[in-house]
């Protein structure tokens, strides 16, 4: 668990200013500096990291509380008058707002203890979920360039008009097994509740969320292609004149450069080779490329390094 | 006031300071290593602009006993110049990242230094005396007739002003394809190691065009790179056994006689890391920067972005001693991230007997740890205390809300002034500390 609270300077921050680091060690003198920019992976990763998992949590909090209301919508047909005020006032509170500090009463009376607990700790953290909205707006240019992959499920959470998920999104987000190619861990997702690593869970249960099932499985058919890529070419360790030995190893460090602008896709080319886009992203505080490159992180962090 | 080094008596003095008082510090000015010869009458410095500077001391004079002797200027080369990699589009900088000298084998003295992608060994010879009345040329140097050549005489030397020559004698290249950070000269004087971020080469001295690979954790796959080495070091006095550290905070001891290439360690030292100090620059600033032997072979010093430590050899777990160098930091990773400091690569140094060690700080500021009384002090390299033989004060960085006199706050330290080369002479209390372009040398007053 990384300990947030010493620094004032947020995840996204950190990740958009990684990103200029990276940007700008192509352009020093003397070349890459390896152990500069794995360094700076990391600090990319961790940030990613604790990105996801705030979002993560918005989603769930998020998800109980949209089970809340379409339990207070049930109730409201048996009871239109009395309950529905009462709900719109809670949903409107959420969203507009910013600040509840009490849990819709009326409606959590009528739950189960366990989504009860699921919906205070929702209530108690309004502001990240209505806070959604101004990333959303940044997210939507970066749907329009993005291949489906790379889609983060922050893109297509929550609209601002319509904070219903639907009951089939929610089915798929009960059970998800995912496996992390950073830290090769299986992680299984029940219910919400997060068994272990969530970033990778929350991609792949977003993922799931907005697309078809057979989608979903394509997704998970090219993170597993890409864990089997085993290379054929083991580079010469015995003693040997290294005039020779050089020139066979480090081609392959120029084929990986070719993989690494392949599993960028748009994210990185728009990070290096428009510059209109790189100076409207600073402008943007960076967010422009990081949320292009958070959804496509898993792969950045070791990519990176790989040149 | 009790020092740091010798005793509760002994506080360190200025001696002098080399470069320029200029505030604008050209680039090719600032110094990048720093390192003193065997017997410590040598001290050299290689900087930026690939030019290494090497000052001698002066001997003793009867006239002022109390004054030890002055480093001066003996030699200055050129010796690394930019150059150009047209298969890749680099550009290799000149910069000399490590200087490392040989043991005096003749009259003449050796170093290696390297920069980026090449090392040099160069020999360091001078000239005070030249030989007269040649039988068979002139003294202008003209080749004189022999049939003219009517008697014979020995010649004789005479002496002249002190001349010092420097030239390249082995240039060992097209070794490493990533940037060299450490060399070591083996205990044996015949062989030494050069390490780049993923591969360890030992080379002959003698032998260039040559080098066996004895580390490549080169992953197969590079994105599966998690780590890469940032230091090597040969044992002082085994010559089979060297260490080489990593970007996660790991030392690896490996043993030459088990195999040829030791990729599998013999020792591995690590610390485990404690959880609750877990931010988003851990692995940052667990990041070794620097290693070295203790001169008796036994323990070995690492120093990363906060701290430094020394490890028992024969205790793989944890090292025994942990100084802090300037805690105050941890809750600034954020801006010193961002303002790129957080990546400088700080050195440390031994005294002779071990009984002390040093490292640089920021502001200016180096900290000195005496690890039998567990003191530590903290002294600036600055020119306002440059008056000779003045005795340097102890500084403080006041961490707390209540800034006492005299102390500076963590918000007033400049950043720019760091101290990152430091060097202690092999037996006596002089040490040479490296603040940007200027090197300042400090010599201990026995009371």
């Amino acid at each position: 668990m990384i300990n947030t609270t010493e620094c004032a300077v947020d995840a996204q921050s950190l990740i958009s200013i990684s990103l200029r680091k990276i940007h700008n060690s192509r352009t020093q003198r003397g070349g890459i500096k390896l152990h500069k920019n794995l360094l700076v992976s990391y600090v990319l990763r961790n940030a990613r990291q604790v990105y996801m998992n705030e979002k993560y949590a918005e989603i769930y909090r998020m998800q109980q509380y949209e089970e809340v209301m379409t339990v207070c919508n049930e109730i409201q047909e048996l009871n239109p008058l009395d309950l529905a005020e009462d709900c719109e006032e809670q949903r409107g509170d959420c969203c507009g707002n910013g600040g509840v500090s009490e849990p819709a009463s009326l409606c959590c009376a009528l739950l189960p203890v366990s989504q009860l607990v699921a919906v205070q700790s929702a209530h108690m953290q309004p502001p990240s979920a209505c806070s959604a909205p101004l990333s959303l707006q940044s997210d939507e240019v970066c749907k329009e360039t993005e291949p489906s992959f790379y889609q983060s499920c922050c893109a297509e959470a929550y609209p601002v008009s319509n904070c219903e998920f639907s009951p089939v999104n929610n089915l798929h987000c009960n059970k998800t097994t995912v496996l992390d190619l950073d830290t090769h861990v299986v992680t299984t997702v029940e219910n919400g509740y997060l068994h272990q690593d969530c970033c990778a869970s929350l991609q792949q249960c977003c993922q799931g969320a907005q697309y078809s099932g057979k989608k979903r499985k394509v997704d998970f058919e090219y993170y597993i292609s890409d864990i089997e890529e085993v290379p054929d070419f083991t580079p010469c360790k015995r003693a040997k004149f290294e005039d020779c030995s050089y020139a066979n190893s480090e081609h392959l460090d120029t084929s990986n450069i070719s993989n690494l602008i392949s599993i960028f896709g748009s994210g990185f080319s728009g990070l290096v080779s428009r510059q209109a886009d790189i100076e409207q992203a600073l402008a943007l505080n960076g967010q422009f490329c990081s949320k292009q490159a958070l959804s496509s992180l898993g792969a950045m962090t070791r990519a990176i390094v790989a040149f | 006031m009790a020092g740091v080094g010798g005793g509760n008596d002994f506080q360190w003095c200025f001696s002098q300071v080399k470069g320029a008082i200029d505030e604008d510090v050209a680039e090719a000015d600032i110094i990048s290593t720093v390192e003193f010869n065997y017997s410590g009458e040598l001290l050299a410095t290689g900087d930026k602009g690939g030019r290494v500077v090497i000052f001698q001391r002066e001997q003793e004079s009867k006239n002022r006993p109390h004054s030890r002797g002055e480093y001066n200027v003996y030699s200055t080369f050129q010796s690394h110049e930019p150059e150009f990699d047209y298969l890749k589009s680099l550009e290799i900088e000149e910069k000399i990242n490590k200087i490392r000298w040989l043991p005096q084998q003749n009259a003449a003295h050796s170093l290696l230094s390297t920069n980026d992608k090449t090392i040099k060994l160069w020999k360091i010879s001078q000239r005070d005396k030249r030989a007269e009345g040649y039988n068979l040329k002139d003294e202008d140097g003209r080749l004189r007739d022999p049939f003219r050549i009517t008697s014979l005489r020995v010649p004789v030397l005479l002496p002249m002003d002190r001349m010092v020559e420097a030239s390249p004698r082995r240039i060992f290249a097209n070794a490493h394809t990533y940037h060299i950070n450490s060399i070591s000269v083996n205990s044996d004087h015949e062989t030494y190691l050069s390490a780049d971020d993923l591969r360890v080469n030992l080379w002959h001295l003698e032998i260039t065009d040559r080098s066996f690979n004895i580390v490549d954790i080169k992953p197969a796959n590079m994105e599966e790179l998690t780590e890469v080495i940032t230091a090597a070091e040969c044992h002082p006095h085994q010559c089979n056994v060297f260490v080489y550290s990593s970007s996660k905070g790991t030392i690896r001891l490996c043993d030459m006689r088990a195999a040829a290439l030791c990729d599998r360690q013999s020792k591995f030292f690590e610390e485990p890391e404690d959880p609750s100090s877990r931010s988003f620059f851990s692995e940052i600033i667990s990041s070794i920067s620097d290693v070295k032997f203790s001169h008796s072979g036994r323990y070995m010093m690492t120093r990363d972005y906060l701290s430094v430590k020394v490890w028992d050899l024969n205790m793989e777990n944890r090292p025994v001693e942990t100084y802090q160098v300037h805690e105050y930091l941890r809750s600034k990773l954020c801006s010193l991230y961002e303002n790129d400091c957080i990546f400088d690569k700080f050195e440390c140094c031994w005294n002779g007997a071990d009984s002390a060690i040093m490292t640089g700080s920021y502001n200016n500021f180096f900290r000195m740890f005496d690890r039998n009384t567990r003191r530590d002090i903290t002294l600036e390299a600055s020119r306002e205390n440059s008056k000779p033989r003045a005795i340097l004060k102890a500084r403080k960085v006041s961490t707390g809300g209540k800034r006492k006199k005299d102390e500076i706050s963590v918000d007033s330290l400049d950043f720019n002034k760091k101290i990152l080369h430091t060097a202690w002479h092999p037996k006596e209390n002089v040490i040479a500390v490296a603040a940007t372009n200027n090197l300042y040398i400090f010599q201990d007053k026995i009371n």
